[in-house]
C-alpha cells in the first residue's frame, strides 16, 4: 500500500505524522492482550475513534490503551502504570 | 563513519591496518595479536580502557556502516576476527562479573516478562532523566546528546542482527518492534532520523560518528555490549533480554528528557524524538517482555539465564555510564573526553 493513497484511517498528529493507512491491505483479525498490571495491547486492523466517531490521532499499527487511568497520553499508555502500583487483578 | 582518532597503540594499529589492504596487513595483524594479549592482561579495567574499547568499537563498526578508508574485505578476515574475539572474551568476562542475577523465575512467558519488569524497575544509580528535566544546563544537554548519539544514530541496528536467529513468536515480536523503530516505512519517522533532527535543532552535527572522539570509554562499552550480544549467535538470548530492558526503561525517562529540552526553549523539532519514545516504548515494552523475551524462553527454556543476563548487563553498564556522566557534572567537569570536539 503506498503512502500517498487517499488519507488513511489514521489521523495525523498536529500534521507531524504524514497521513497514511495504518491498516494492512487484508483485514487482519484484531487481538486484544490484557497485559497483567498494564495496558490493553491491540493488534490487527481496527479503527480507534472518539465519542464523536472521529478518528483519534494514531501513529502506529499496534497500540497500548491505558486502563490504569494514570497516563498523560490517554487513551494511550505511557508506562505510568508501573509507578502507580496499578493492579489489574489478573 | 569517519575514521576516529586513535586512543593508544592498539586502536591506532587497528585503524591503520584496516585502512590498508589485507595483503599488506599480515605483519600488522601478528603484532596486533601480541599487543592485544599484553594490554588485556595489564588493563586495570577494560570497561574504562579507551584504547581497547575504541579498538573493539572500530572492529564492530566493520559490520555496520563501515569506516571511511577501511576496505569491506576486512569484515570477515579470520585474523582480525581472532583479535576481536580476544578482546570480546575479556570484555564479556568483565561484564559478567558486574551482573548478579536474582532467583530465576519460571520459564513461562508471563513469568519472564514479570521478572524483566521487576529488574528494569529497580532503582539503581543516579537518575539522569530527573536531572535533565530539572537542572541540566544547555551545555549539558549537548553533552547528553553526544553520549546518546553513538547508539541513537543507528538506533535498533544491533538488535536487528538477532532477527534471523529467532523463530516464531519471538521473531515476529522483534520484527514488530523494529518496524516501528525504522519508521513503519517512512524514512523520516525512523527513530535514528528523529534523533538526528533533535541534534540538528541544537545546532549539532548529526553525521554518524561525528562526536565519537569526544565519548569516553564507558559510552563505547555500552555500545560494544550491544554489538557483542547482537553479533554472536550464542548470545541471542542476551540481545533479546537487552532490548527488553531498553524498552522497559524508556517511556518515563524520555518524558523527562523532553521536559528538560523544553525548559531550555527547544521546540517540537527537538522534542519529537523523546515524545515519540514515550508512546512507542509503552507499546514495545509489552511486546518485548511477553512475546519476544517470554516467547523465546518458552520455546527454548535453556535461554532463560541468557535473557536475564542480557537485560541485567544492559542495565548495569548503562548505570556505570550514567554514574560517569553525573559524577563529572556534579564535580563541575565535562563528561566528555575532549570538549573541543563539541565546538566543531
Ligand atoms: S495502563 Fe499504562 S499508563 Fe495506564
Amino acid at each position: 500500500m503506498s503512502a500517498d493513497a487517499a488519507p488513511g484511517p489514521a489521523g495525523s498528529r498536529e500534521g507531524s505524522v504524514p497521513e497514511r493507512p495504518l491498516n494492512s491491505g487484508d483485514a487482519a483479525p484484531v487481538s486484544v492482550v490484557a497485559c497483567p498490571d498494564g495496558p490493553l495491547l491491540i493488534r490487527g486492523d481496527f479503527e480507534l475513534v472518539g465519542a464523536d466517531g472521529e478518528e483519534l490521532p494514531r501513529s502506529r499499527r499496534t497500540v497500548a490503551l491505558c486502563r490504569c487511568g494514570a497516563s498523560a497520553l490517554k487513551p494511550y499508555c505511557d508506562g505510568s502504570h508501573k509507578f502507580t502500583g496499578f493492579r489489574s487483578g489478573r | 563513519m569517519k575514521q576516529p582518532s586513535p586512543r593508544g597503540e592498539i586502536s591506532a594499529l587497528v585503524l591503520t591496518t584496516v585502512a590498508g589492504t589485507v595483503d599488506d596487513g599480515q605483519e600488522a595483524l601478528a603484532r596486533l595479536a601480541t599487543l592485544v594479549a599484553e594490554a588485556l592482561s595489564e588493563t586495570p579495567d577494560i570497561l574504562y580502557d579507551d584504547d581497547l574499547q575504541l579498538a573493539l568499537f572500530s572492529l564492530y563498526e566493520l559490520h555496520y556502516s563501515g569506516i571511511d578508508e577501511a576496505g569491506d574485505d576486512w569484515e570477515w578476515n579470520p585474523e582480525l576476527l581472532r583479535v576481536r574475539q580476544q578482546i570480546e572474551a575479556v570484555f564479556e568476562q568483565r561484564v559478567r562479573g558486574e551482573v548478579v542475577l536474582g532467583a530465576l523465575p519460571g520459564t513461562t512467558s508471563e513469568a519472564v516478562c514479570a521478572e524483566l519488569f521487576r529488574m528494569a524497575g529497580e532503582d539503581t544509580g543516579p537518575s539522569m532523566s530527573r536531572f535533565v528535566a530539572t537542572a541540566a544546563s544547555d551545555e549539558q544537554l549537548h553533552e547528553f546528546l553526544v553520549h546518546k548519539s553513538v547508539y541513537q544514530l543507528k538506533e535498533a541496528d544491533p538488535h536487528t542482527f538477532a532477527i534471523p536467529r529467532l523463530t516464531g513468536r519471538s521473531k515476529a515480536a522483534l520484527v514488530e518492534i523494529q518496524v516501528d523503530e525504522y519508521g513503519n516505512g517512512l524514512p523520516a519517522r525512523m527513530h535514528s532520523a528523529l534523533f538526528a533532527r533533535t541534534m540538528r535543532s541544537l545546532g549539532m552535527d548529526h553525521t554518524y560518528g561525528a562526536y565519537l572522539d569526544a565519548t569516553p570509554a564507558i559510552t563505547l562499552a555500552s555500545n560494544n555490549l550491544m554489538s557483542l550480544f547482537g553479533l554472536n549467535r550464542r548470545l541471542r538470548g542476551a540481545i533479546v533480554g537487552h532490548l527488553a530492558a531498553y524498552e522497559m526503561t524508556s517511556s518515563q525517562p524520555n518524558r523527562l528528557y523532553s521536559r528538560g529540552f523544553k525548559r531550555h526553549g527547544y521546540g517540537e523539532e527537538a522534542l519529537e524524538y523523546f515524545d515519540e519514545h514515550v508512546e512507542a516504548d509503552a507499546v514495545h515494552e509489552q511486546i518485548a517482555g511477553r512475546d519476544m523475551a517470554g516467547g523465546l524462553v518458552e520455546e527454548d527454556p535453556r535461554l532463560l539465564q541468557d535473557v536475564l543476563f542480557g537485560a541485567a548487563a544492559g542495565l548495569a553498564i548503562d548505570t556505570l555510564m550514567t554514574s560517569h556522566i553525573m559524577g563529572s557534572w556534579e564535580s563541575g567537569r565535562s563528561s566528555l573526553r575532549t570538549s573541543e570536539a563539541m565546538a566543531s
